[in-house]
């Protein structure tokens, strides 16, 4: 249970750690948090050359809120958690944050880690692709956005290129009328999700759903946003939560593994989805 | 920008339990193993080795982390407080004292994680309800007490450390 033996970097600069990346070509793993990371490295899951230390860069685990939410590579979820006024442009993060990992894993694991990643039953991935984010890249060829429905492809693998860093995620800011739930289902709590479900819903003022978006975690190999968009215009009420739930679980491909089988995954996004839809429904949420 | 070649061995220097301490370090020793090995503190116990079961947790600049899932060089020039630092002129404090009042350990194999996550926590949440208590141990494996005990101690820690510590805010037990 010790790593074997790799080359460790400590960039200054986000211009030296992407020339580092560029160097190793891709035998160099990005250290965050380690949170993920430091367990593969310890079962020898993961032997690279070199290790890019990313949280000495200054200035990198910084939070803007404006038109849109930006959060730094090496921000913690704790001081994400802690951060009021990310919390209140992204309430979905914090309701999904506390599901992750625990109290002493989030002091030190980073929002951005966890995206990079990808694990598919992680929170944080799910939270930005439920919310239609975006994860932000360098490289020595430039800066790109790219939308984290596009960013994650399969089980820890992501549209990341081997030269390219995670420099930030982007939030888009929750609308006044917005409404969220969020909810998992594992062996134990802090454990990886079995399903996880994130919802963000617009109900108008006849009670009607306008906008939704319901994802799903831990169900396939990359976080999961389901087609939702027949279900517009409908009364928000604890009977479309179950229909729309039941569609969802009608159309998924879930994965069958260790921890639960597919029928058992597909069981648990027609109830728990019905739940945490009905949950982010309901008019005093 | 540092960079140290996988044999190399650097010396690595830290605050531990408010004294500077020095040591040598390859790029992949763990944290938990300099800690044990390089500064002599066994207190600092290793269990699953991969961030699980929360045995090897220490405090680094002041947050409760898991230190078999860092590296030593990671943590050069680093602030650690580790279960060694707990005790004041000798005694136990409140919250060791409390440990022992409640039988909140058998082997003793857990423990010194749990104070430190303890100790962290209740800087940060000094009132806590038992489930806020139970959230934070849900990060420590025990297989001894079934936790029963423990949640004891540490809401009677609590108790104590508001009735003492009132007047000065964000001091740590």
């Amino acid at each position: 249970m010790k790593p074997a033996a790799f080359e460790y970097c400590r960039p200054d600069t986000v211009e030296e750690a992407i020339a580092l990346l560029a160097e190793f070509g891709g035998d160099a793993n990005v250290l965050a948090g380690g949170m993920s990371l430091g367990a593969m490295l310890n079962m020898r899951l993961a032997r690279p050359a070199a290790l890019v230390d990313i949280k000495r860069i200054p200035g990198f685990d910084a939070v803007s809120v404006n038109g849109e939410a930006r959060t730094g590579a090496t921000l913690t979820q704790a001081r994400a958690l802690e951060h009021t006024a990310l919390m209140r442009a992204v309430p979905l993060l914090g309701l999904a944050l506390p599901w992750t990992g625990h109290f002493q894993t989030r002091n030190r694991g980073t929002l951005a880690g966890s995206v990079a990643h990808a694990d598919p039953s992680a929170e944080t991935p799910l939270v930005l692709a439920t919310l239609d984010g975006e994860v932000e890249l360098a490289s020595a060829r430039g800066t790109r956005r790219l939308r984290a429905r596009e960013f994650f492809v399969d089980v820890m693998t992501t549209a990341r290129e081997p030269d390219e860093l995670v420099t930030a995620l982007i939030w888009p800011k929750a609308g006044a009328a917005t409404r969220h739930a969020f909810a998992e289902i594992a062996q134990r709590h802090g454990d990886f999700a079995i399903v996880a479900c994130a919802v963000a819903a617009e109900v108008d003022a006849s009670g009607r759903l306008r906008a939704l978006s319901l994802g799903l975690g831990g169900v396939e190999s990359r976080p999961l946003v389901a087609d939702t968009a027949a279900f517009l215009g409908e009364r928000a009420d604890r009977a479309l939560a179950g229909a729309i739930a039941a569609a969802a679980a009608e159309r998924v491909d879930p994965l069958n593994d260790h921890k639960a089988s597919a029928d058992y995954r597909r069981a648990l996004v027609r109830t728990l989805g019905a739940q945490v839809l009905a949950q982010a429904f309901k008019t005093d949420s | 920008m540092q960079r140290i070649k996988p044999d190399a061995r650097v010396t690595v220097t830290l605050e531990v339990d408010g004294r500077t301490r020095r040591g040598t370090a390859e790029p992949r020793t763990l944290l938990s193993d300099f800690i044990r090995h390089e500064l002599g503190l066994y207190g600092t116990h290793v269990g699953c080795e991969h961030g699980v079961c929360g045995a090897c947790t220490v405090m680094v600049d002041g947050r409760a982390v898991r230190s078999c899932v860092q590296f030593a060089v990671e943590c050069d020039g680093a602030a650690l407080r580790t279960v060694e630092g707990l005790a004041e002129n000798g005694e136990l404090n409140i919250l060791q004292r409390a440990f022992r009042r409640h039988h909140a350990l058998q082997c003793g194999f857990c423990t010194a994680g749990i104070l430190m996550s303890t100790t962290d926590f209740l800087a940060r949440c000094p009132d806590p309800t038992e489930a806020e208590v139970r959230d934070m141990l849900s990060g420590h494996l025990c297989r001894c007490t079934g936790y029963q005990t423990i949640v004891a101690a540490i809401l009677d820690a609590a108790a104590e450390l508001r009735a003492t510590t009132k007047p000065s805010k964000g001091e740590r037990p």
